[in-house]
């Protein structure tokens, strides 16, 4: 509970937007299939994008400033699998049906109630991910709610959008971002939450029943990159931030904690600021020109920059000494904050602070010098950059934009994850969302008769599934809840529908045989579905025991082309008589009377292991144990 | 905004007016238990419906409520109307740019999106323009004129007499050149039309469309406009020339003739392309290129001669397997004075035709054939068929395209006085819509562009 009074205390907030990739025939505007494909491509071609002039200002500010830098972006196209609707040469197709099949069974789920007629919009998005420089989203349905262990969660909207083209690269030399059209137009439900969640782990939590919830219709796309999320965290008197595509589940949590605690030591900084008695009017939009102090430095990043045309540039940010280098998440300063805007906004590689200095081949005298320079006193910190001229400009501006939000508290943002739960700067959050009508395609009426049909239809949960594996199909509870999970659930599901067969045996096999052959190197991608469907016959039909299940797939993986009747009679695994069981079984027993007779009744245990060495698989284990039993009562006896 | 023209009809049209309320109104609907709360859309550009409303959420999206006789719909609040500055005259910018008219006959070159209802308002004036494509003022000193707002497929050849009019007195006034936005379905018909009425021009000409609407980010318009502000501001050609992108890419546009160019694609950027012919200029933001010689080169004291009639009573016929002679006797029954016979291959029509051609002839229409091969020359010597309509008074149109052949016969009618010099200025080149070599390069195959 000191965790979440913790969380309370801070005023914690957090909203997920959970984006999950839906495995439909076709995409969400057109018919290309939903491939993603890492082959060379076929062709590209150069575009740009542009706000119309009523946009200005109210446009993502940063897609804004791409423009203004004349960024281009080259797509890369497959003749194959994508079309002129991915390329914007043609009109987007109707809607695609099964993706909004899929999203009213959600709706169902969710207790949501759906719309009557989706209308496909446009939302504006210039950073290239889009050819058509917008987004189309429609809404489905509204309101709802989730539960999350005794929590409710409620849910605001879901919604059907078009995924975004993949980026590939970025050619810095030509200005220009690379996309591939593969991933455009695949359907992404979105799932919105109120923002109710309270604490780090009832954030991952709610992640995780939600994607159940999506994997339980059966229909959607599973793997990396497949679902994401927009993480919206917010503490009291900190800002709403939006962390866009996180993909790391297991590590959502953390995430939210990273942030909270990010929020929590910017507004520490704020407040020893505040007590220093400095405000946003101390920050004059001051850049100094103090490459003369550095003209014999031997700091190497300083010495390339002067060489090659550039200058070194400083300005003072006045009583932040100290606040600079400290830490707002692990391994992340405010300079690091400092440092990113420069990055974004002034193309530079960084920045340096003298929180940090001496360092990095600067000197003593150097800092000395430069805090001479610039009117620096004790309390205040100085940063400084090398780079051509209007680079380290407008990279210092963003720097002293950057100081006077520290000021005021903590900027909102939109952030991108990194690989260890923290976040970097991504770009100022967009204001009010553009949105106009997608009038290139008709609306669709959700009819009485299209919900009834839904409704009628709706698959089991997960949650459920594994309740009745546990139940009805006599799997242990941990087995249950792999299975229900698993990648392999279909199939599972289809053994049992096509055999009688032990399900813990077919669930034993798929979740920990198979996955443990595969840890060995053996190419279990080999086996067909229904070579896997023909093993389990066998087993069924008793024509060979359980036991040689692992070598009998591994001599499949490894020929692929074998039939199981080969399998079986080249690792001589089939099974074979009772009566030849009861000779093998006689001959052991004969060979050790000596022990026999010491150990009495106990020696089965010990002749258990050699008898199943020697039948190798050929026979149950539980009938070897009965013959063995009765021989050595019957050796005993006599 | 009223509600006329919102595109509801039936009882949603009457729950609405009930209430009082109007497109851009907050409003609130009560039925089944739920209640939502949005701004009153349009659907006019949608599809009418008697049944669905659309309303937008604050968050921006829009969905559509079906109301039923118990629903409750109420006024919330009254909406704002929106404003559309009144622009103001533009004036000279810079002495160095050259002077530029930019009349806009409809089409979306330049238009705004009214994120509130969702409507797309096309830019009327040089001011709107400048709003819409900022840039332009670094590329010409633009002097910007409504002529029109007609969608392409609703022009008639009276619209082109209004257009060459305009043109004409542009010129008069001096320009540097004068660009005309169109939309694209009959650029092609246009931009020959204007090639026949404005003759000797001193000046480049040229018409330029988008096939992206400009409300979108991804709009070729404001690449295809400034390319052919800068072309027709400084390239050495005065004849009308059509300019348009050049590739899928947002790299370059080609200026093509006026007679020469077809809209070859529904959707593609690149739709419009020279049919046995090529283009004449490459433009790219920072050059022009020549390719071919245009007709005339600019000079600012050349006289033109304006000729701006076009005669109405011109058809397109194209014939096809089973195509039935009635169709020319209705024409030639109510009078028409040109046909234009898209026929096949090398310029072919049924025989069961001949008797109603011949009719037509004896009436004093003039019958012209071209070819729906699109690309190649008419030739009506090598088959029997072909020489039998010559021997009717057929005219054959070489490599002239149907739709340039249409234009030129419409234009000849009004022109000319007799039949005999219409049927003799057909085969005679005016304004480079008549080449008498074909070149191996005018027409490509997959294979050979590979």
């Amino acid at each position: 509970m000191d965790e979440a009074d913790r969380y309370k205390k801070l005023g914690l907030m957090v909203g997920l937007e959970l984006h999950q990739q839906l495995n439909t025939s076709r995409k969400l505007y057109c018919h290309c299939p939903t491939v993603i494909r890492d082959e060379d491509p076929h062709g590209g071609f150069v575009r740009r994008l542009r706000p119309t002039q009523s946009e200005m200002g109210a446009v993502d500010p940063a897609a804004l400033f791409e423009f203004q830098q004349h960024k281009r972006f080259y797509y890369e196209y497959y003749n194959d699998t994508t079309c002129l609707v991915e390329a914007d040469e043609e009109p987007p197709h109707n809607l695609c049906e099964d993706a909004i099949d899929i999203s009213l069974t959600m709706t169902n789920f969710l207790d949501s109630v759906p719309v009557d007629e989706i209308h496909p919009m446009r939302k504006i998005v210039i950073d290239g991910s889009n050819t058509t420089g917008f987004q189309r989203t429609c809404i489905v349905a509204t309101g709802g709610k989730v539960l999350v262990g005794e929590k409710v969660i409620g849910i605001q909207t879901i919604c059907l959008e078009e995924d975004a083209a993949r980026k590939m690269d970025e050619d810095d030399k030509k200005n220009m971002r690379i996309y591939r059209l593969d991933r455009l137009g695949i359907p992404l439900i979105e799932i919105a939450t109120a923002p109710d969640i309270r604490t780090p782990e009832e954030a991952q939590e709610t992640a995780l029943v939600l994607g159940r919830l999506l994997r339980s219709t059966g229909k959607v796309k599973r793997g990396l990159g497949t679902i994401r999320q927009d993480v919206n965290v917010s503490i009291s008197g900190g800002a709403i931030i939006e962390i866009k595509g996180f993909q790391q589940l297991d590590m959502l949590a953390e995430l939210v904690e990273l942030e909270a605690q990010r929020q929590e030591k910017l507004l520490e900084i704020q407040s020893i600021l505040v007590e220093r008695g400095i405000t946003i009017d101390f920050i004059t939009d001051k850049a100094y020109d103090v490459s003369e102090i550095f003209a014999k430095t031997e700091a190497n990043v300083l010495k390339r920059a002067l060489k090659s045309g550039g200058v070194v540039f400083a300005a003072k940010l006045p009583g932040f000494a100290g606040l600079v280098g400290r830490e707002v998440q692990p391994d992340r300063r405010l300079g690091t904050e400092l440092s990113d805007y420069a990055k974004f906004w002034g193309r530079v590689g960084g920045i340096f602070h003298t929180d940090e200095l001496p360092r990095y081949g600067i000197t003593d005298i150097e800092v000395t010098n430069l805090r001479k320079h610039v009117g620096a006193s004790d309390q205040d910190a100085v940063v400084i950059v090398a780079a051509l001229k209007e680079e380290c400009e407008d990279a210092l501006h963003a720097v002293l934009e950057r100081a006077r939000e520290a000021v005021k508290g903590v900027p909102a943002e939109t952030r991108t994850p990194l690989p260890d739960g923290t976040t970097k700067y991504a770009r100022p959050r967009p204001g009010a969302e553009r949105m106009y009508p997608e009038t290139d395609v008709r609306p669709v009426k959700i009819t009485d008769s299209w919900l009834k049909r839904i409704k009628k239809a709706m698959p089991e949960t997960l949650a459920e599934k594994e309740r009745r594996f546990v139940k009805e199909l006599g799997l242990s509870a941990d087995l249950a809840g792999q299975m229900a999970n698993s990648l392999n659930l279909d199939l599972f599901e289809y053994v049992l529908s096509q055999m009688e067969v032990s399900p813990t045996l077919v669930a034993v096999t798929l979740e920990n045989t198979l996955v443990s052959m595969q840890r060995d190197g053996i190419p279990i991608e080999n086996i067909k579905d229904a070579q896997l469907l023909e093993v389990f016959e066998t087993v069924t039909k008793s024509e060979m025991s359980s036991e040689a299940l692992p070598e009998i797939l591994t001599f499949l993986a490894n020929n692929p082309s074998a039939a199981i009747q080969e399998a079986l009679s080249k690792t001589g695994l089939g099974k074979i008589e009772t009566e030849d069981i009861e000779k093998i079984i006689r001959s052991i027993v004969e060979d050790r009377l000596d022990f026999v007779r010491e150990r009495g009744e106990a020696a089965v245990g010990g002749l258990m292991g050699v008898a199943m060495n020697e039948l190798r698989g050929k026979a149950d284990g539980k009938l070897v144990k009965e013959l063995l039993t009765s021989e050595v009562k019957r050796v005993l006896d006599q | 905004m009223s509600l006329d023209g919102s595109g509801y009809s039936g009882l949603v049209l009457e729950k609405l007016s009930a209430a009082g309320v109007k497109i851009g109104d907050t409003i609130t609907i009560r039925h089944d238990g739920e209640e939502h709360n949005g701004v009153l859309m349009p659907r006019a550009q949608i599809g009418s419906d008697p049944d669905h409303i659309v309303v937008k959420l604050a968050t921006g999206y829009n969905f559509g409520i079906r109301l039923t006789n118990d629903s409750e719909v109420i006024l919330a609040k009254k909406g704002r109307t929106s404003k559309r500055t009144a622009s103001k005259g533009v004036s000279a910018q810079s002495k160095d740019l050259p002077a530029v008219s930019i009349l806009s006959t409809g089409g979306t070159i330049a238009s705004k999106v009214d994120y509130r209802t969702g409507a797309v308002n096309p830019a009327l004036t040089a001011q709107d323009l400048y709003d819409t494509v900022p840039e332009l003022k670094d590329h010409a000193d633009v002097r910007a004129k409504v002529l029109m707002s007609v969608f392409s497929e609703d022009i008639r050849p009276s619209d082109w007499t209004k257009m060459a009019r305009a043109v004409a007195s542009e010129i008069k006034q001096g320009t540097n050149g004068v660009i005309i936005a169109h939309g694209t379905d009959t650029l092609g018909f246009t931009s020959a039309a204007l090639s026949f009425a404005l003759q000797n021009l001193p000046i480049p000409v040229v018409l330029v469309g988008s096939q992206r609407s400009s409300d979108r980010p991804s709009s070729d318009a404001a690449m295809n406009l400034i390319l052919a502000t800068d072309f027709v501001g400084r390239a050495d050609a005065a004849e009308v020339m059509l300019v348009m992108h050049g590739e899928t890419d947002d790299s370059f546009a080609y200026a093509h003739r006026g007679t020469r160019v077809r809209k070859s694609h529904t959707s593609r950027r690149d739709a419009f392309q020279s049919i046995n012919s090529y283009p004449l200029f490459r433009i790219e933001s920072s050059s022009i290129t020549e390719m071919n010689p245009p007709l005339l080169r600019r000079d600012s004291k050349r006289i033109l001669k304006l000729k701006p009639k076009f005669e109405e009573k011109v058809a397109i016929v194209k014939t096809y397997p089973g195509f039935s002679h009635d169709v020319i006797d209705h024409l030639v029954n109510h009078e028409y004075r040109g046909i234009v016979i898209e026929g096949t291959g090398l310029g072919h029509a049924p025989k069961s035709l001949q008797s109603s051609v011949k009719r037509a002839v004896e009436n004093d229409i003039v019958v012209a054939m071209t070819s729906q091969c699109i690309s190649g020359r008419v030739d009506m010597d090598v088959y029997r068929t072909g020489v039998e309509l010559l021997e009717l008074g057929v005219v054959a149109c070489e490599d002239m395209l149907t739709e340039t052949a249409f234009v030129k016969l419409s234009w000849l009618l009004a022109n000319m006085k007799t039949t005999k010099k219409v049927t003799a200025g057909l085969v005679e080149t005016i304004s480079g819509e008549i080449e008498m070599r074909s070149e191996m390069a005018e027409y490509s195959t997959p294979a050979e562009e590979a």
